[in-house]
């Protein structure tokens, strides 16, 4: 089992978040309220622009269209001022979260291993799917069961998560797919993946575990009026 | 010098190409039965200055690799012409 690195760093103390903007989010106030109204914890915004992030545990990378997709997704957003202090807190050992853009930005980074492709369909897809948790042995997942089936909503039109056979390889040998798309009773296969990903990969981590990169929305699935709840574990794990 | 590079840039053959497979499959419907394969990809054009030939290469080689691809998935090749 992996150390789980925000013990080591935030030194007893709650943690505290920051919540990157690039022209073009627009999940970041419902990872903003989420996280200060529903788990209570500590939250601010960061414009792309700074140079320089807050001291935090944990950088979230919100869902969104940065840059207009534009040339790709997360193509743009990976040079924006403030990513090279988030290259440097996770090399830090602290914690990062890509949702959706997010993930898709994390990719661009070479902050996660592969790229993504449109979706199979061709289509943007908004709808909750099903996910089966891969590892709990993570900071992001450690509040879930082994092999827990959530449903979470996803909202993307290129999701389809590809890399070479041998990074693949790396993924699964590594136990770095957290997420894998599923049916209702954890049944995998293509008729559950609703973009194409490859080994039905919803979400990876790095090997040190301190970044996550994830298509789903756990920030639209942590409270009850929203009907869906299967995201707040998430969160959970982390304070 | 002004050059002026063209830039075509396709995603790599092990790559599966969601555009292309429907492109294709849409000419077979309208009765196209002679396109055999159709890869989707983007094209670029690029003004730049450059003290000469070498050098454009260089910095276009650069520019393709740094921003305009990712070498994941996708390949890329070019022209380049001196502009009056």
């Amino acid at each position: 089992m992996h150390e789980l690195p925000r013990q080591e760093l935030t030194k007893g103390e709650g943690l505290k978040a920051v919540i990157v903007v690039f022209p073009g989010s627009n999940c970041d106030t419902d990872c903003f309220h989420v996280l200060r109204d529903v788990l209570k914890i500590p939250v601010e915004f960061v414009w792309h622009k700074q140079g320089k992030l807050p001291q935090c545990d944990l950088v979230v990378l919100p869902g969104g269209f940065s840059y207009g997709d534009y040339l790709r997704t997360g193509a743009i957003a990976r040079f924006s001022p403030v990513m090279q202090d988030v290259k440097r807190h996770a090399e830090a050992g602290r914690l990062v979260l890509g949702i959706c853009n997010g993930f898709q930005i994390l990719l661009e980074a070479g902050l996660l291993p592969g790229a993504m492709l449109r979706n199979r369909s061709l289509s943007f897809i908004c709808k909750p799917v099903w996910l089966r948790v891969e590892n709990n042995q993570t900071p992001f997942t450690r509040k879930f069961q082994s092999g827990a089936i959530l449903q979470i909503p996803i909202a993307h039109g290129e999701g389809n998560y590809f890399c070479d056979n041998d990074t693949l390889k790396g993924l699964e040998d590594s136990q770095s797919i957290v997420f894998r798309y599923s049916a209702q009773t954890g049944e995998l296969g293509d008729e559950f993946n609703p973009n194409g990903s490859l080994g039905h990969i919803a979400g990876i981590t790095n090997a040190k575990r301190n970044i996550l990169g994830m298509m789903p929305h756990p920030e639209r699935a942590s409270e009850s009026l929203l009907a869906l709840t299967d995201g707040r574990a998430l969160w959970e794990s982390l304070v | 010098m002004s050059y002026k590079a063209q830039v075509h840039v396709s995603l790599k053959k092990s790559v599966l190409d969601p555009q292309g497979k429907t492109v294709l499959h849409a000419l077979g419907t309208l009765g196209f039965k002679e396109a055999r394969d159709i890869r989707v990809g983007k094209y670029f054009e690029v003004a730049l200055e450059a003290a000469d030939e070498k050098k454009a290469e260089e910095s276009l080689r650069k520019i393709c690799e740094r921003v305009l691809i990712n070498p994941v998935i996708e390949e890329y090749s070019f022209t380049l012409t001196k502009s009056a």
